[in-house]
């Protein structure tokens, strides 16, 4: 019984290390295949564009790194300017998001009138309709307002997003009406209560929010494409596609590979400074596209 | 299955680099559970009781110690291969299963010459359901299921192996109080019925009173005292086990010993032999004060409640460390209600000295018979 | 009252007026659009109403790829990221040491640009007169000779499509389902290990039924997300993706609509509600298997 005992006992432990290398191993591996892009985009952006050329065989490493990739990707093609319009846009266009919606949402969850109810409704069952839908007539609204290739028609069709206003319906309603009644003693306007008390209350939502739609708006790619014909207008993911197709001379691999360096770097620092948030908000309410 | 545990410690590292050390939730553990006993593990929050039971169960590993069931040395052996059953808090039900899935689940496990077959685990299930009286409930999910049929299941899961040994924590405390008592009843007789060694854990005196063979008070993962409910209670080992087993609860006098005699404020109470003269705290039970116009201890009267057989007088005394000196006399007693104070005599077997500074019991002697 | 209406609806004010100039008014739009016959963007007429849009664009060899080349994607990239994500959340949930650096690594792509990292995934799939290109240096080692999975066979290209497809949706899948797996009840899995249930008993028995919800959501979006595929496949293959055999149902749609074979927008809303048929379809029939299978 006890030599039994002491033996099913060695076994199980034996099994649970072979099992937790095995996990480790297969989590490496994916973070392997999850890294080298990047690993391989930062080292070819930093080889020489000869020494690249001659390399039949890929090197891993390269032994004299060089920064000239990075200044052609600005000079040989107006990457600076992709990246101010992508600036531009992404400002402007979040920043109108939150001027529509935190009124929205406050209307929604705050506010009671007649047909609220029945509103809401309407505005839940539009989370529904796919962008492929609408695109078709916003690119021919836009088109025959002659808004092509200029910001208001890049960003005006992007700024609102049902998701977010309820996301943010719900937080709000969240606060317990007492609050509210207390402020409306104190003689508080609608207004004041709403910056006062809802959106520092809600701050960590209003941010998780603005987060996404930094994210979304750095690398939304369809709308632009559609809306811009002219580089001035180009948004950084048209841009890499226009430098693949007509930049650098087809070949300049490293040179392309600082343009997506330039391109991703922003986001990926963002990402590792708000960690946290983002991956909270992106469970709570994101999806890919 | 007799339970043992040696010089059992179980310490927690500590979290964070701030604090060092970490804490201590049993510390050098030794006791003994006799074979077919219903043993309560007693004590407030935070004692280490569920810990003790964890340990038990193997789901924690002791620092240091041994722990045996029966002549088998169970220390290093995980909880699947110690044959115990255990009866989760808040059940632990799988929400997916069917009450009658639930119970075979555990059957469903077994490997080798123990391998059953559906029919064979379905009879088995049906027969420990028969006992814990919920074969009529074989076909809902626990959300469709009361707190108490809940807890019968669970009971029934960890029953339907055999275990060596089971395992309840805190087994009443998501049930209402009537359900309480009927459910605690129902342990008990389960208990009896299948003869295995059972230990529960609870914060509750009153529940550990009323059905375990045998109680083990804990206090910061140190046991206090092991015994009998009533040896206990009648006789507790020290301060603390005095204060939290009984209610209503025991009144504490800080008090000293003069020349043999108890004395509380002025008064001098009680004859304490064999004890020489320093500072103690007394404690008196309830029913330790006899209603007595010439009796020695007097208390300023606050007023009476009246429960039917019994009156609980309420008064103050400025020795008493509580507001409030509670004793309980019978009914038959008359109490004048318009006088400022009311004096007591004391039973002696009822009275317990305590060392003022370890808490210690300090036994005494009683040459005269009281009353 | 009518004050307090009144000032309800001007708060509403802006989000009406966006939403419905950019999505209602488009919604029906896209309907009148897919039933005009011989519509001219130029001089906005139209000669007549009826299915010709739809029975134009069933008859375009370039749908029939597109829905072809969709489908395929949508079958294999779902299944296999939601099983490869539940692996990996498995493997994370059961480590201590170092989980969190592995959960922001495998984050990664879901902040990345689509496009640009596109661009990397082509360098090293290409096969090119001056390199093979590091997959088929790789493919070399256990002896198979290079493929040119940019510009050669389909069923290359196709793999080339699948893998980065499930590169890039896997971060939010493993985030979700890291996130079921650890809202599970520990004492659950006492429970089960009391009763010395083996782990996979406990995974199939407890850990999959208790986290089905969210497995279930996962494929519904995975295939909503996955039929609407389009910026992965021009990260990888350009914007002509007819000439590459490569197009989606959505690529399709926005070619009709722009680019070289643009000017469609009748055979594009013809498209467009086409797909949306078919997704919400699916989602229908997943709904209904999910009801079946959900525990709760």
């Amino acid at each position: 019984m006890n030599r039994d005992i002491i033996r099913s006992e060695r076994s199980a432990k034996t099994k649970k290390t072979v099992r937790s290398t095995l996990t480790y191993i297969l989590l490496s591996f994916w973070a392997l295949i999850v890294l080298f892009p990047f690993y391989w985009m930062i080292l070819t952006s930093i080889k020489n564009y000869a020494s690249y050329n001659s390399e039949y065989i890929p090197k891993f490493f390269t032994l004299s790194p060089t920064l000239e990739n990075y200044s052609s990707a600005f000079t040989a093609v107006p990457l600076g300017r992709y990246f101010l319009n992508t600036v531009v846009f992404t400002v402007l266009t979040t920043a109108l998001m939150l001027v529509v919606i935190v009124p929205a949402a406050f209307a929604f969850s705050r506010l009671s009138f007649r047909g609220r109810d029945a509103l809401f409704t309407l505005f839940l069952s539009l989370m529904m309709i796919p962008y492929e839908l609408v695109v078709i007539t916003n690119y021919t609204t836009i088109t025959d307002l002659g808004l092509r290739n200029t910001f208001t028609g890049l960003i005006l069709p992007s700024v609102t997003s049902v998701f977010y206003i309820y996301l943010l319906k719900e937080n709000f309603s969240q606060i317990p009406d007492e609050l509210y009644y207390a402020a409306k003693v104190d003689g508080t306007r609608d207004l004041k209560y709403l910056f006062k008390v809802m959106i520092p209350i809600c701050r960590p939502t209003i941010i998780t929010i603005t987060i996404l739609k930094v994210i979304e708006c750095w690398n939304s790619y369809v709308w632009p494409r559609l809306i811009t014909d002219d580089p001035n207008f180009f948004l950084v993911s048209n841009g890499i596609q226009e430098i693949r197709e007509n930049g650098f001379g087809r070949e300049n691999i490293p040179a392309m590979m600082a343009a997506v360096v330039v391109i991703s770097a922003p986001l990926i620092v963002l990402f590792l400074v708000f960690r946290k948030k983002i991956m909270e908000g992106v469970a709570r309410g994101g999806t890919k596209g | 299955m007799k339970v043992v545990l040696q010089h059992i410690t179980k310490i927690f590292p500590a979290r964070g680099r701030g604090s060092n050390g970490g804490t201590v939730a049993a510390n050098d553990l030794n006791f003994e559970i006799p074979d077919g006993e219903l043993v309560a593990l007693l004590g407030p929050s935070g004692c280490g009781k569920s810990t003790t039971l964890n340990l038990i169960s193997g789901l924690q590993r002791p620092t240091d110690g041994r722990i045996f069931f029966g002549g088998d040395d169970v220390t290093d052996l995980p909880p699947e291969n110690r044959g115990v059953g255990l009866v989760f808090q808040n059940y632990a039900l799988y929400p997916h299963l069917s009450v009658m899935d639930n119970i075979i689940f555990p059957l469903g496990n077994l490997r080798g010459k123990d391998r059953m077959t559906k029919p064979e685990m379905k009879e088995k299930a049906h027969e420990i359901a028969k006992l814990v009286q919920i074969d009529e409930l074989m076909d809902r999910k626990p959300a469709e299921l009361s707190g108490g049929q809940q807890q019968r299941v669970a009971i029934a899961r960890a029953l339907v192996k055999m275990p060596r040994v089971l395992l309840l924590d805190e087994p009443l405390s998501n049930l209402d109080a009537r359900l309480r008592l009927q459910t605690r009843e129902e342990i008990k007789r389960i208990q009896r019925e299948t003869k295995i060694t059972t230990v529960f854990v609870t914060h509750d005196q009153d529940e550990a009173m009323s059905i375990s063979d045998r109680i083990i008070v804990m206090k910061a993962g140190v046991v206090q005292q092991i015994g009998k409910p009533q040896e206990v209670y009648d006789s507790p080992a020290n301060l603390f086990v005095a204060n939290f087993l009984g209610t209503p609860p025991i009144n504490v006098f800080s008090a000293s010993v003069r020349g043999g005699r108890l004395i509380i404020g002025e008064d001098s109470v009680l004859e304490v032999g064999g004890v020489s003269d320093c500072e103690v705290w007394a404690a008196i039970r309830p029913e330790g004060f006899i209603l007595d116009e010439r009796g020695p201890l007097c208390c300023d009267f606050g007023g009476l409640e009246v429960m039917g057989r019994d009156i609980s007088v309420l008064s103050s005394n400025q020795a008493a460390v509580k507001p409030t000196v509670r004793s309980i006399i019978s009914a038959e007693n008359r109490v004048d209600t318009s006088s400022k104070t009311v004096r007591f005599s004391l039973k002696p077997n009822k009275a317990f000295l305590f060392d003022k500074t370890s808490e210690e019991r300090i036994l005494f002697t009683t040459a005269r018979k009281e009353n | 009252m009518e004050n307090r209406s009144a000032k309800g609806w001007l708060y509403l004010l802006p989000a009406i007026l966006f939403l419905g100039v950019f999505m209602v008014y488009p919604l029906i739009d896209v309907f009148v659009y897919s039933f005009e016959e011989g519509y001219n963007s130029a001089s906005q007429t139209f000669f007549g109403t009826g299915l010709y849009n739809y029975s134009y664009i069933l008859h375009d060899p370039y749908f029939l790829q597109a829905v072809k080349n969709t489908f395929i994607l949508v079958i294999v990239t779902v299944p296999l990221s939601t099983l490869i994500a539940l692996g990996i959340s498995y493997g994370l949930s059961s480590i201590k040491a170092l989980r969190e650096l592995y959960q922001t690594v495998f984050f990664l792509p879901y902040v990345t640009n689509t496009l640009a990292v596109g661009l990397v995934f082509m360098i090293l799939f290409r096969k090119t007169a001056y390199s093979d290109g590091l997959v088929n240096l790789l493919l070399g080692l256990f002896g198979i000779s290079p493929i040119d999975f940019i510009d050669g066979p389909y069923w290359a290209k196709m793999f080339v499509l699948c893998f980065y497809t499930i590169w890039v949706v896997l971060p939010f899948k493993i985030l979700i389902l890291t996130g079921a797996l650890a809202s599970v009840n520990e004492e659950y899995y006492n429970a089960a290990r009391i009763d010395g249930t083996r782990p996979f008993r406990i995974f199939r028995k407890i850990t999959l039924p208790m986290i089905s919800p969210m497995v279930f959501y996962l494929i519904i979006t995975g295939f909503i997300g996955a039929f609407k595929a389009y910026s992965d496949a021009v990260a990888l293959f350009g914007t002509n993706l007819n000439a590459a055999e490569m197009n989606t149902i959505v690529g399709y749609v926005y070619d009709m609509l722009y680019g070289d074979s643009g000017g469609y927008p009748s055979y594009a809303s013809a498209a467009a509600i086409i797909l949306f048929a078919i997704v919400l379809t699916i989602t229908c029939i997943n709904l209904l298997i999910s009801k079946k299978h959900v525990h709760y």
